[in-house]
């Protein structure tokens, strides 16, 4: 124990990290969600009167673990009036107690706690923003109104919309029991792809959203660090950590002084976080050590790539190519196919870009994306008036103001060559 | 005598730091790592990635390549100041001062250096 009594902020920091294993644990316990975040509140409690005056304890997730399960079967005994009330001389005792159980609760444990609990926020019949939701309020331990801002919506609808969702995973159907190989691999994935789709919340932000969403990249990074370091050998959880980090690496170069969308090629790279790229590339070097290939791990390739390049003449558009032809393998999908496009077009030029993705013309039409990068190349052909036509399509189909605004700056290049 | 002196804390805590907050605790450090400097005390000083980042190397007659650090433990290596010292007792003291500095959780772990070869690479 330490003699000196711990600051503020380092308790804070440590009940937050703390949430995932802990909650994911006493959910083990009850088989109860509520009962389960109440118990971790009740522990939280008593862990701000106990830790300033006693130190910290040296298991600080055992801890709150043994507390939580402890008070709350305290309480039901006493609402049982079978037991008498505890008193605060037990309850210090508990921190000897921490050891063994330090010793039962060990890594297999909490990692199947800990995926247990951000497995049930994945419900199926839950809406991709609803799993989010509740994935940062039960697992991250965000207040309503933290995320409603996020959201976009008023705490009071947040409330509902998390209300609601909690009632449709507490139907009973939860998975207690231990998963075998099969099954942990598909909540893996997912975890995953809702770890993802949080990530996205945050990246996809622009103007005076960034603010309040940007917070989500780092929540997503925090819970993919952490489902990391429970599955340390799962190449695809390092790419999607990898990811993550490369392109949140880029957040401060992503806009101008008005919110503005600065695409990659004219960022200021010197305003790239180095720490965040080194990890990053990193970690994808560790994935591609496994030779299990798969879509996270190619995408943080590709960043990789970017990354690298200290000037945007400098990238390797040719294997950049390479890496989108095993993505469109493996995952087929327009969207890949037309960012396949980009880097041909720059190696290829784009002509043949352009062939790649005229067959796509059905089923991208209702896409910003498409009709943007197919004017850039009609534009870099010179056929001008097939430009125009297509970033007028791009425009009515933008889904934001930084997104039209990018287009117009091209109409402008059009107007006046 | 060369001392290494291991930071050990919990990472996840260290690294939900925010920019401003982490700037901070390096601000205060530096305070101590500048002291030492002047006094021609410091060797070098390095903080490492976080132990998902780390890949571990067993020895063997087929040398096997591991996911991670090799221990599981609550607190990870975070960093390492080289310092040179009297003797334990100032390696003690220098270790307090850079604890309060800190002002987080977590230990140091005192080594006294058997070889030291300071090296030329530039930063990561």
């Amino acid at each position: 124990m330490n003699a000196e009594p711990p600051d503020p902020t380092w308790i804070d920091r440590t009940l937050v990290c703390a949430r995932p294993q802990v909650v994911g644990a006493l959910l083990r316990y009850f088989r109860d969600l509520e009962k389960a975040e109440e118990a971790f509140q009740e522990a939280c409690l008593r862990a701000l009167g106990h830790w300033p005056r006693n130190g910290p304890p040296r298991d600080p997730v055992a801890w709150l673990i043994m507390v939580g399960r402890n008070v709350t079967l305290d309480h039901v005994r006493r609402q049982a009036r079978q037991q008498p009330l505890p008193d605060e001389a037990l309850l210090s005792e508990l921190e000897d107690a921490e050891t063994p159980l330090a010793d039962r609760l060990d890594n297999a444990d909490y990692r199947d706690d800990v995926l247990r609990l951000l497995f049930i926020c994945c419900h199926p019949d839950l809406p991709a923003t609803q799993q989010i939701a509740l994935a940062l309020r039960i697992v991250c331990g965000l207040s309503v109104s933290q995320i409603a801002r996020a959201f976009l919506v008023t705490d009071s609808a947040m409330e509902q919309r998390i209300t609601r969702a909690k009632g449709r995973i507490g139907g009973g159907d939860a998975p207690f029991e231990t998963p075998g190989p099969v099954e942990r691999a598909e909540r893996l994935e997912s975890v995953a792809a809702m770890l993802y789709l949080l990530f996205n919340e945050g990246y996809s932000a622009s103007g005076e959203q960034v603010r309040d969403r940007a917070p989500l990249c780092d929540e997503a990074i925090r819970l993919t660090r952490l489902l990391l370091r429970l599955f340390p050998a799962e190449p695809e959880i390092m790419g999607l950590l990898s990811l993550m980090l490369l392109q949140h690496a880029r957040q401060k170069a992503r806009f101008d002084a008005d919110g503005g969308i600065i695409l990659l090629e004219a960022q200021d790279r010197r305003l790239w976080n180095r720490t965040m790229i080194t990890e990053g590339t990193a970690l994808i070097d560790k994935a591609v050590r496994h030779r299990r290939r798969g879509p996270y791990q190619f995408q943080a390739a590709i960043a990789a790539l970017h990354a690298r390049a200290s000037n945007p003449q400098d990238t390797d558009w040719r294997q950049i190519e390479l890496l989108y032809r095993g993505l469109e393998q493996i995952q087929p999908s327009p969207v890949v196919t037309l960012n396949r496009a980009v880097a041909l077009s720059k190696v290829a030029g784009p002509a043949a870009a352009l062939e790649l993705i005229d067959p796509l013309a059905d089923r991208l039409d209702g896409y910003f994306h498409y009709h943007g990068v197919r004017g850039a190349f009609l534009m870099q052909m010179d056929r001008r008036g097939e430009a125009r036509v297509a970033f007028d399509r791009a425009i009515a189909r933008a889904r934001t103001p930084a997104e039209a605004a990018q287009i117009r700056q091209y109409l402008d290049q059009l107007a006046n060559p | 005598m060369l001392y290494a002196i291991l930071c050990y804390d919990n990472e996840d805590v260290v690294g939900s730091w925010s920019k401003e907050e982490d700037d901070a605790v390096i601000g205060k450090l530096s305070v101590v790592t500048e002291k030492l400097a002047h006094a021609g005390r410091l060797g070098p000083v390095f903080r490492l990635l976080p132990t998902t980042a780390a890949t571990t190397v067993r020895k063997g007659r087929e040398a096997l390549v591991l996911d991670g650090p090799f221990a599981e433990t609550k607190e990870q290596l975070l960093g390492v100041y080289i310092v040179d010292c009297e003797g334990l007792e100032e390696a003690v003291e220098t270790a307090q001062e850079l604890a309060r500095a800190s002002s987080t959780n977590g230990c140091y772990e005192l080594r006294p250096l058997s070889l030291f070869m300071p090296g030329a690479v530039a930063g990561p």
